[in-house]
C-alpha cells in the first residue's frame, strides 16, 4: 500500500498496463511532453516514446476515431480527453462507431478502447467546462461507464477498462486529481467492473452516488449520524456494468435512498436507478426515492450561484429529512 | 456536365511486359478486372430487382457506373492491405474478395450475411479479408481509416489502407481532421473522394466553395492527384502511384476519382428529373465505364465476343446463386437480438436494462 494522489494512482496504471501489454498506447492533447493537461500522464512519454504517448493537435472528433479504427485493428487505444466537456466534438465516433463496431460486423471487429478525463464541475469554470455527462454515455448500449470516487478505485479500475474487451468512458474529476489515498501497489490490483463499494455502513438510509459525488456523501452521512441518523453510502463506481444487486441489498436493509449525482435531472442517472428500485424494491421503500442532481440550468460563473447550482451536503441533507420524514430543526 | 470530361493524369508506372496490350496488362489480368466490374454491375442489377420485390429493405444505395474506381484501385493492393468506406460498398465488398453470397445475404438481413443480418446494405465487413466496412455517416469512416493507417505505422507493418468516401463527405470536419493527422504523422493511407457529383441531390458546385477536391491536400502538405473513374485502366495507374508512395515512402495521398452515378442517390431517388436532367445522366451512360472497356479489349484483340458472354454467363450464374443462398439463409434467430452488443460481458453488474424481456415474451 502507498499513500498517493488519485492523479499519481492514474498514472500508475497507465505506466503498468502500457508495461504489461505493448498494444496499450495514450493519445490526447498534451499528454506527452506537457505530461497532461493535468499531470495524469506524467513521465510516459519519457518512457514509452513518441509512438505510444501520442500529443494531438485539437481535433477531438479526429484523435477519438483514429482511437477506434486502431482498436479494430487490435490495439488498445487509450484516449484522452483533456475534458469531456470537450469530447462532445467526438461523440459521432464514440457513439457511431465506438459502441456500434462489434455489433454491426456480425461479432467480426471488437473495440477495447478507453476514452478518458475529467468531466463535472471543478471551481467556477462556468458553463462548457463543468458538465457531467455521464447520463449520456450510459444511455448507449455498447458502451461501459466507469466513475471512479477514490484513489484505490481509480487505479483499479483503469487497469480493468483498459483489459477489457469493449469501449470503456471512464470519468475522472478535476476536483479529485489532488486527493490522497491507500492505494495497492501490486501490478496486478484490479477492481472489476461492475462491482458497487459500499463506503459506509448504514442502517437508517441508504445514500446511492457515483463519482466524486460519493465523497459528499460521506460527508453528508457523517454530519448525519451527529443527528443520530446512520446513513450508508454506495459508490456504484461503475454504471455499465452496474451493480443493482448491491442498490438492492442496501434498500432491503435501510428501505429508504436519495440518489445523489453531479448532472442534470432530466433523463439522468438518478432516474435510472429510481426506476429500478422502484420496478424491483417496491414493497421494501417506506418512503418514495429522492434525488439530488444539479440544478437545472446551464453552470453559472459566479461563486454563490455555482454553490447553488451544485449538489451539497446541505441539500443531501434536507433530502434525506424529506426521506425519512424528518422535519429539519430550525 | 462538362467536369468529368477531364483526362486523368497518367503517371503510373509503365508496366513493360505487355507493353502492346491496353495498361501493359496481360489478357488474364484484363479479364479479371472486367469480371470484376462485370460482377459488380450485375450484383447490383440483381440487388434493384430484390428490392423492389421487398426482399431487401431499408437504405439501400447502388454503385452502378463507378465500378471503374473500384476495380482500378483494388487491382493496386494485395490482399492484406485493409478497405474502409461509407455505404455504397457492395462492388467494395465483392471486388474485395467476399462471397456474394455472404454479401446478398446481408442484404437480405439473413443468418448468412456477413453481419448474420445485423447491418445491412450500409454495414458490410469481412475481418478474413481486411474490409472494414461499411459506415453510414457521412465521413464517419475518414477517423477510422486514419487509426488504420496508424495501427500499421505502429506495428511496423508494410500494408496500406485505403479511404473512401463520396465527394460530399470532403466537407465534414473528419475529412480535414484525418488528413491533418495522417500528413503529420505520415501514415500509409490513400483516401479516395468518389466525385459522383452529387451529394444526394446537391451538385458539387452548389456544395464547395472550391471545385477541384484535390486541391484541399494542398492546405495538409499531402500529395495529391486526379483519376479518371471512369477509365479502369487510369484509375489502376493513379492508385499504383499513390499505393506505392504509401507503402514505401509511408505518405498519404488524397485521390479525387472524378466519375458519375447511373442511379438515384438511394432506391428511393429516381434517377433524374429533379436535380439532374435526364439528357445529363445519358450523356454519362454513353461513357459506361463496363462498355469502354470492353470496346478497348476489343479493339485491342484480347477479348472475343465468346468470351465476353461466357464470362458474362458465369458471373450472371454467380449473383443468381448468391440470390438463391439469401433466399434460402434462414432469418437470424431472436436471441441473436442481444449478442454482439459487447465483447466481454463482464462476471458481475447488469450490462442491459430492459431485462431482456422481449425473448421471453416472443
Amino acid at each position: 500500500m502507498a499513500m498517493i494522489t488519485y492523479r499519481e494512482a492514474l498514472n500508475a496504471a497507465l505506466a503498468e498496463e502500457m508495461e504489461r501489454d505493448k498494444d496499450v498506447f495514450l493519445m490526447g492533447e498534451e499528454v506527452g511532453m506537457y505530461n497532461g493537461a493535468y499531470k495524469v500522464s506524467k513521465g510516459l512519454l519519457e518512457k514509452f516514446g513518441e509512438l505510444r504517448v501520442v500529443d494531438t493537435p485539437i481535433t477531438e472528433l479526429g484523435f477519438a476515431g483514429l482511437g477506434v479504427g486502431a482498436a479494430m485493428l487490435g490495439l488498445r487505444p487509450v484516449i484522452e480527453f483533456m475534458t469531456h466537456n470537450f469530447a462532445m466534438l467526438a461523440w459521432d465516433q464514440v457513439f457511431n462507431s465506438a459502441a456500434k463496431v462489434l455489433y454491426m460486423t456480425g461479432g467480426q471487429y471488437s473495440c477495447p478502447i478507453v476514452f478518458r478525463g475529467p468531466s463535472g464541475a471543478a471551481l467556477q469554470l462556468s458553463a462548457q467546462h463543468s458538465q457531467a455527462l455521464e447520463a449520456t454515455y450510459a444511455h448507449f448500449p455498447g458502451l461501459k461507464v466507469v466513475t471512479p470516487a477514490t484513489p484505490a478505485d481509480a487505479k483499479g479500475l483503469l487497469k480493468a477498462s483498459i483489459r477489457d474487451g469493449d469501449p470503456v468512458v471512464f470519468l475522472e474529476s478535476e476536483l479529485l486529481y489532488a486527493l490522497k489515498g491507500e492505494v495497492p501497489d501490486d501490478a496486478d490490483f484490479i477492481i472489476p467492473l461492475g462491482v458497487a463499494d459500499v463506503k459506509r455502513q448504514g442502517t437508517d438510509i441508504s445514500l446511492i452516488t457515483h463519482g466524486k459525488m460519493a465523497l459528499t456523501c460521506l460527508q453528508a452521512a457523517a454530519k448525519l449520524e451527529k443527528e443520530g441518523i446512520s446513513a450508508e453510502v454506495v459508490d456504484l463506481r461503475t454504471l455499465r456494468p452496474l451493480d443493482v444487486e448491491a442498490i438492492l441489498r442496501s434498500i432491503h436493509k435501510t428501505n429508504r435512498a436519495v440518489y445523489v449525482e453531479e448532472g442534470w435531472s432530466f433523463g439522468g442517472i438518478g432516474a435510472t436507478i429510481v426506476s429500478l428500485i422502484q420496478e424491483e424494491a417496491f414493497d421494501y421503500l417506506d418512503a418514495p426515492v429522492v434525488r439530488v442532481t444539479q440544478a437545472d440550468v446551464p453552470m453559472p460563473y459566479a461563486k454563490q450561484l455555482e454553490k447553488l447550482a451544485k449538489p451539497t451536503v446541505e441539500r443531501i441533507i434536507e433530502a434525506c429529512n424529506r426521506v425519512l420524514y424528518r422535519t429539519q430543526e430550525a | 456536365m462538362a467536369q468529368t470530361e477531364m483526362p486523368a493524369r497518367k503517371r503510373g508506372r509503365p508496366e513493360s511486359e505487355n507493353a502492346d496490350t491496353p495498361g501493359g496488362l496481360s489478357k488474364e489480368e484484363l479479364h479479371k478486372l472486367l469480371r470484376q466490374m462485370l460482377l459488380g454491375r450485375r450484383f447490383e442489377e440483381k440487388t434493384a430487382e430484390s428490392y423492389a420485390i421487398g426482399k431487401i429493405g431499408g437504405f439501400c444505395h447502388l454503385y452502378i457506373g463507378q465500378e471503374a474506381v473500384t476495380v482500378g484501385a483494388f487491382s493496386c493492393l494485395r490482399p492484406d492491405d485493409y478497405v474502409i468506406t461509407a455505404y455504397r460498398e457492395h462492388v467494395q465488398a465483392l471486388v474485395k474478395g467476399m462471397a456474394p453470397r455472404s454479401v446478398m445475404a446481408e442484404l437480405y438481413g439473413r443468418s448468412g450475411g456477413s453481419s448474420k443480418g445485423k447491418g445491412g446494405s450500409m454495414h458490410l465487413y469481412s475481418k478474413e479479408h481486411n474490409f472494414l466496412g461499411g459506415w453510414g455517416i457521412v465521413g464517419g469512416q475518414i477517423p477510422l481509416a486514419t487509426g488504420a493507417g496508424w495501427a500499421i505505422k505502429y506495428r511496423g507493418g508494410d500494408q496500406v489502407c485505403l479511404c473512401f468516401m463520396g465527394e460530399a463527405a470532403v466537407n465534414q470536419g473528419a475529412f480535414h481532421e484525418s488528413l491533418n493527422m495522417a500528413a503529420l504523422w505520415k501514415l500509409p493511407v490513400i483516401y479516395i473522394v468518389e466525385n459522383n457529383r452529387f451529394g444526394m441531390g446537391t451538385a458539387w458546385e452548389r456544395a464547395s466553395s472550391l471545385y477541384d477536391i484535390s486541391q484541399k491536400a494542398h492546405a495538409y502538405d499531402m500529395p495529391s492527384l486526379i483519376a479518371d473513374g471512369m477509365d479502369v485502366l487510369s484509375m489502376r495507374s493513379t492508385m499504383m502511384e499513390a499505393v506505392d508512395r504509401a507503402r514505401t515512402e509511408k505518405m498519404p495521398t488524397l485521390v479525387e476519382a472524378r466519375c458519375y452515378r447511373f442511379m438515384g442517390h438511394s432506391m428511393s431517388d429516381p434517377v433524374s428529373g429533379v436535380y439532374r436532367t435526364k439528357e445529363e445522366v445519358e450523356e454519362h451512360k454513353a461513357k459506361d465505364p463496363i462498355r469502354v472497356f470492353i470496346e478497348q479489349l476489343q479493339s485491342a484483340g484480347v477479348l472475343s465476343e465468346e468470351e465476353l458472354t461466357a464470362m458474362d454467363k458465369e458471373v450472371h450464374a454467380e449473383v443468381e446463386d448468391a440470390a438463391e443462398f439469401a433466399d434460402q439463409s434462414p432469418e437470424p434467430g431472436l436471441d441473436e437480438l442481444y449478442t454482439d452488443v459487447y465483447a466481454e460481458e463482464n462476471e458481475h453488474g447488469r450490462l442491459f436494462f430492459d431485462n431482456k424481456n422481449r425473448l421471453e415474451q416472443a
